[in-house]
């Protein structure tokens, strides 16, 4: 199988510190990809470095099969959705308008939403349960809303592979739950690939088809959760004496800290 | 839920041109009141007989209407429907809702451009106008370079910037007027709160093109600018190149602003009030924004040279007194109660 992105050998650095070295990726379709990495393992510029807002400075990303580097914002936003871990809205627009927004590298300059446009839209709010949001103000989303109404957005652009930044970090258990759930649904039924960094060690365990565990902006380990999840890594890789024991309801590897 | 909501798209050109049309109206209307109004007496009935082309060709009439009151109201449509304009782009660029051509700078700086090219004897159907369109560039390259940090804009530094450059320019155009005895060189009063009483058609000639093409492609960039009212990095994000998107809005802004400063002087605060009583009544989608604020601009500027024409006749105010009436305790309620909830990048 094709990968729709591939980093190659690929290396970045702020100033003269590498964030990111040496790191080879492939992200394929359909599969739940978590990223695991302490602060300041390079998890965030990985991302970046993913959807293209950094650029290498060594290695090259592709975009199925094209250099990033060669590519438009426009043509790089019908593959690859992000959804960022901060959203501010200054000005006052409606759940609709927002997700909307995610056709805009699918119209021409002067190209206004067509019926077809509305119709994706409506599916994304569909399938995120975010349907009777649709006529409320941005403004007045709680956490989880607006979360939800963000990945609608980044279904809408119709994208090979969605990005998540921290999806979960300001919601409670209930949320994070329902934001998982979603997005492993969507791989399952559309075929999409979805990243997802997290310091979630647990919910990335149980829900993700792979895991890639950064230490200094390399990849320490890569696998399955039950190859990447182990005690000996975890106290490695955070520096953190824990016990990993199975999740009694899904057999997948669980974390708890020694006390 | 409101289902009717689901079927057709919130936005389409046919409101768009809807909406247009009836501020279009709306400008014509307040336009054809601004006629008749005025220190010399015009009766309808003579206004009629303009319009039907039955007034006897020597009635005084028609020279005040036509020579002194139309030039006047054009140059006023024109200038509030490039300042609205130039209010609306500034605040989605910036993402700051108290952005506008006069508190940035924006227009200080043209006016001090235009005053450049008058005192090195440039001609004022071209010279002119591109010094003030370069003084304009000046000074949203000078509040971009110096009120941005590292980490982005932030709302209150930029404002700040826009305020003190506001003061240098105009401190350096006060300068200018009193050590240079140069007849072409308008008053002090001209630029520092406006004047459209000296409005040529020959001017207009220039101008109007000139604003119809910018205010075309600005409105092109619509999808684009709401985008980037949403954050640069999710902009880019969404596909948008936000450099040429950004490069292309400020320089047309700045083309906008110069031309109408070169001619009308410094009018204050039409960018801040008209966008934002635009976007109350018609939300915040730029496709619509765009061209209601514009019109919605002209027809302000217009109701307010009127006013600065009648209201102490036969005597009459600068048109930047009346605006700055209405826009100054504008500015202040917006800052007060929203001013939180803007306060961050």
């Amino acid at each position: 199988m094709e990968p729709i992105l591939r980093l190659k050998k690929v290396g970045f650095r702020y100033g003269s510190s590498w964030a990111v070295r040496g790191v080879d990726l492939d992200v394929f379709p359909g599969e739940m990809l978590g990223m695991l990495g302490p602060n300041g393992s390079g998890k965030t510029t990985l991302l970046k470095l993913l959807d293209g807002m950094l650029l290498p400075h060594d290695g090259e990303v592709l975009v199925h099969g094209k250099s990033m580097v060669d590519l438009k914002r426009g043509e790089v936003a019908k593959v690859v959705a992000m959804v960022a871990q901060e959203n501010f809205f200054r000005f006052d627009f409606s759940v609709l308008e927002v997700v909307l927004m995610g056709r805009f590298p699918h119209l021409g300059r002067l190209q206004f939403e067509k019926g077809k446009d509305l119709r994706i839209a409506v599916n994304a709010l569909r399938a995120t349960h975010s349907l009777e949001l649709s006529g409320r103000s941005i403004h007045e989303l709680s956490g989880g809303e607006k979360q939800r109404v963000l990945l609608a957005r980044a279904l809408t652009q119709e994208p090979g592979v969605i990005l998540l930044d921290e999806p979960t970090s300001f919601l409670d258990l209930k949320y994070k739950k329902e934001i998982f759930d979603l997005i492993a649904g969507l791989t399952q039924e559309k075929g999409l690939a979805v990243v997802v960094v997290s310091h979630d060690i647990d919910l990335v365990s149980q829900y993700c088809h792979r895991i890639v565990m950064l230490k200094q902006g390399s990849v320490h380990l890569a696998g399955t959760p039950d190859q990447v999840i182990a005690a000996a890594s975890i106290e490695e890789v955070y520096e953190c004496a824990v016990l990993v024991d199975r999740n009694p309801l899904t057999g997948k590897p669980r974390v708890s800290l020694k006390p | 839920m409101n289902n009717d909501l689901l079927h057709s798209p919130p936005l389409t050109p046919g409101r768009v041109f809807r909406l247009s049309l009836v501020m279009a109206l709306v400008l014509v209307f307040v336009g054809a009141v601004s006629l008749l109004l005025g220190t010399a007496e015009v009766s309808f009935g003579k206004f009629m007989a303009l319009v039907s082309g039955t007034l006897d060709p020597q009635d005084p009439a028609r020279l005040i209407i036509l020579r002194i009151r139309l030039p006047r109201i054009i140059l006023a449509g024109l200038a509030g429907f490039s300042l609205a304009l130039g209010g609306v782009v500034f605040q989605a660029l910036l993402r700051n809702p108290l952005a506008d051509p006069f508190i940035l700078g924006v227009s200080s700086g043209s006016a001090f451009g235009a005053i450049v090219g008058i005192i090195l004897g440039f001609t004022f159907s071209f010279g002119v106008p591109l010094m003030s369109f370069a003084g304009a560039l000046l000074a949203v390259y000078l509040v971009l370079a110096l009120g941005t940090r590292k980490m982005g804009m932030e709302s209150s530094t930029i404002l700040l910037t826009g305020v003190i450059l506001n003061a240098f320019f105009t401190a350096v155009i006060m300068f200018f007027i009193s050590i240079v005895a140069d007849s072409r060189l308008h008053t002090m009063l001209f630029w520092l709160y406006g004047d459209l009483s000296q409005s040529r058609y020959a001017s207009l000639v220039i101008l109007t093109p000139a604003l119809i093409a910018a205010s075309l492609i600005l409105f092109s960039f619509a999808k684009e600018l709401n985008l980037i009212t949403t954050g640069e990095e999710i902009a880019l994000q969404l596909g948008v190149d936000v450099e040429k998107a950004k490069k292309t809005c400020l320089v047309l802004v700045s083309l906008l602003i110069g031309l109408v400063v070169s001619f009308s002087g410094l009018i204050g605060f039409v960018g801040l009030i008209v966008p934002h009583l635009a976007r109350m009544a018609f939300g915040s989608d730029h496709r619509l924004l765009v061209p209601v604020a514009s019109l919605g601009g002209a027809t302000f500027l217009i109701a307010a040279d009127t006013l600065a024409r009648v209201l102490i006749s036969p005597s009459e105010l600068p048109v930047g007194v009346i605006t700055a009436f209405l826009g100054a305790p504008f500015f202040l309620y917006l800052l007060r109660a929203r001013g939180s909830q803007w306060n961050r990048s």
